[in-house]
């Protein structure tokens, strides 16, 4: 099963927050490797999206998405950086 | 509801017989939350594990040894497609439960790769589950779930866990993958129980 | 590296109406679409289109946008048995209506603020992100450094081939040199064979340059591309790579 880059999670959580996910800087809860959110490697062809370590492969991240609701399980990453513009 | 597409027909179809929500696909999807896992046949093994620790497994070999038929099933994906009269092999799982002792109601069917949902046990027995291994009399394709996958095709798809590694027998319920993601904590079809709430 | 947007409203669907259509090659196409509402977008980004049949059945997928920040722009290569090109491609019309959600992914983006010479590396329908970002700096008169390197089958493939040539002429500073790997037009210097790191060497940036790298087109060419670059030394965090999934 091929993966796609952190890049195609980008769509589907702007539509729950107002800042690009896929820019922000996340730690692998399991082993600890650092990196963006777009280096994940996420596999798209399931009942939701699941973007995982590209050094461990352990989850970083489900988003499940329901026609009105939808569902952000963030578990696998531990403490989330956002760059924001300087002021 | 969303604006419709001229002229973009989906590559699925609407039939009666089907599971509302539900499109008819005439080709067999591979779905997967990850990279699919290549498990070398002499070190595999299949565990049922009760809630006491007790753990009962067999080796390839003794897997092919234990009584086995053929049945044909229709499947029904969450993602909306839906394929029927699709055949298979494999072992009913009350038969890898007989000597089993345990008064766990669920289980958690455990896949190589960190994959897990969970089912009533008695939505396993009865003739309702199998673990699979060979679909349309071939042996089961590694993106198919082989070698062996659980099969019980009353619920969602998702359910039939790929890459069968344990049954874990529980005392209490506890929610899968997808099922502590979102997803239905049973996932009966026909009444569309795909997300949590429905 | 990255270029960082003020938060603002989450993205919602809205309804595009394709307002042009240009044929580019004899698979792919480009669809000039009116968004109302447009924010505006940084070259690289992209959008997710979702089609809706009358039966309610949905397909969705993503396509990077080919145009400068100014329209809203869309190529668009038809893949055998795909889900979505095959009505975009053969059926769409002017008129036609979908949805899109976007732009989005700040990571695989280039504005002309940014100084560094730049080395662009496509693999086929890989070249329509990247385009982007020629034309973004074309409309601003950018005179930063690029280098394209673009690879494709064979010359029927090449999408904006004209356009590139009116470019290398005109866009002071852009460099464009084509890859082809099965059948290349006749008399070509370069005989027909996967990119190699010899092509690079020739006609990329060397890694003391610093280039800002961006390389994107199917999975497989991504990798051999990106390794290729590490192997060149360059640096790992200056490469920027967007793969486009499995067809289909």
């Amino acid at each position: 099963m091929q993966w796609v880059d952190g890049n195609d999670l980008a769509g589907a959580v702007r539509e729950l927050f107002a800042t690009d996910l896929t820019v922000a800087r996340g730690r692998c809860a399991a082993c600890g490797r650092e990196g963006m959110v777009a280096e994940a490697h996420v596999y798209n062809r399931a009942p939701g999206l699941v973007a995982r370590c590209p050094a461990c492969e352990a989850v970083l991240l489900r988003l499940v998405r329901a026609p009105d609701r939808a569902w952000l399980d963030l578990r696998g990453m531990s403490c989330l950086e956002f760059p924001l513009p300087a002021e | 509801m969303a604006v419709v597409t001229r002229g973009f027909a989906g590559r699925g179809r609407r039939d009666v017989n089907l599971p509302p929500g539900q499109y008819l696909t005439d080709d067999f999807p591979v779905l997967s939350a990850g990279p699919t896992p290549r498990i070398a046949l002499d070190t595999w093994q299949l565990g049922v594990t009760t809630e006491s620790g007790q753990r009962h497994a067999w080796s390839w070999p003794e897997l092919r040894g234990l009584p086995s038929e053929e049945f044909t099933v229709d499947l029904h994906c969450v993602t909306k497609w839906s394929k029927l009269g699709t055949h298979w092999r494999g072992v009913r799982v009350e038969t890898l439960l007989s000597d089993v002792d345990t008064a766990g109601d669920y289980v958690m069917a455990h896949s190589y790769g960190g994959y897990s949902t969970n089912v009533p046990l008695e939505d396993l027995l009865d003739g309702q589950a199998w673990v699979a291994y060979e679909y349309d009399g071939e042996p089961l394709a590694p993106e198919h779930g082989g070698p062996a996958r659980l099969l019980v095709p009353h619920l969602y798809l998702w359910k039939s866990a790929k890459w069968l590694r344990e049954l874990q027998l529980m005392l209490g319920d506890e929610p899968g993958f997808w099922e502590s993601a979102g997803y239905h904590n049973y996932g009966d079809p026909w009444r569309e129980q795909r997300y949590w709430g429905d | 590296m990255t270029k960082v947007e003020a938060p603002t409203r989450a993205l919602l669907w809205r309804v595009a109406t394709i307002a042009e259509i240009r044929e580019e090659t004899i698979s792919a196409r480009s669809l000039r679409l009116d968004v109302p509402g447009w924010p505006g977008h940084l070259a690289g980004q992209h959008v997710d289109v979702r089609l809706t049949a009358e039966d309610g059945y949905q397909a969705q997928r993503s396509y990077s946008l080919a145009s400068d920040p100014s329209t809203v722009e869309i190529t668009v290569q038809r893949v055998p048995r795909g889900e979505l090109s095959p009505w975009l491609c053969d059926i769409a019309t002017v008129g036609d209506q979908f949805e899109v959600r976007g732009p989005v992914g700040g990571y695989f983006t280039w504005s002309p603020q940014r100084p560094e010479p730049v080395l662009l590396v496509a693999g086929g329908s890989g070249i329509v992100p990247l385009m982007a970002m020629v034309r973004a700096r074309g409309s601003a008169e950018s005179r930063v450094p690029f280098r394209l390197v673009y690879s494709v089958r064979d010359p029927d493939t090449v999408i904006y081939a004209a356009e590139f040539m009116r470019r290398i002429r005109d866009d002071q500073g852009l460099d464009v040199a084509i890859v082809y790997t099965r059948e290349t037009p006749p008399g070509a210097p370069r005989p027909a064979g996967r990119l190699s790191a010899q092509d690079l060497g020739a006609m990329g940036w060397p890694a003391q340059s610093e280039p800002a790298c961006y390389v994107c087109g199917p999975t497989g060419f991504v990798e051999a591309a990106a390794d290729l670059l590490v192997a060149a030394g360059h640096d790992p965090q200056r490469i920027r790579t967007e793969r486009f999934g499995p067809t289909s």
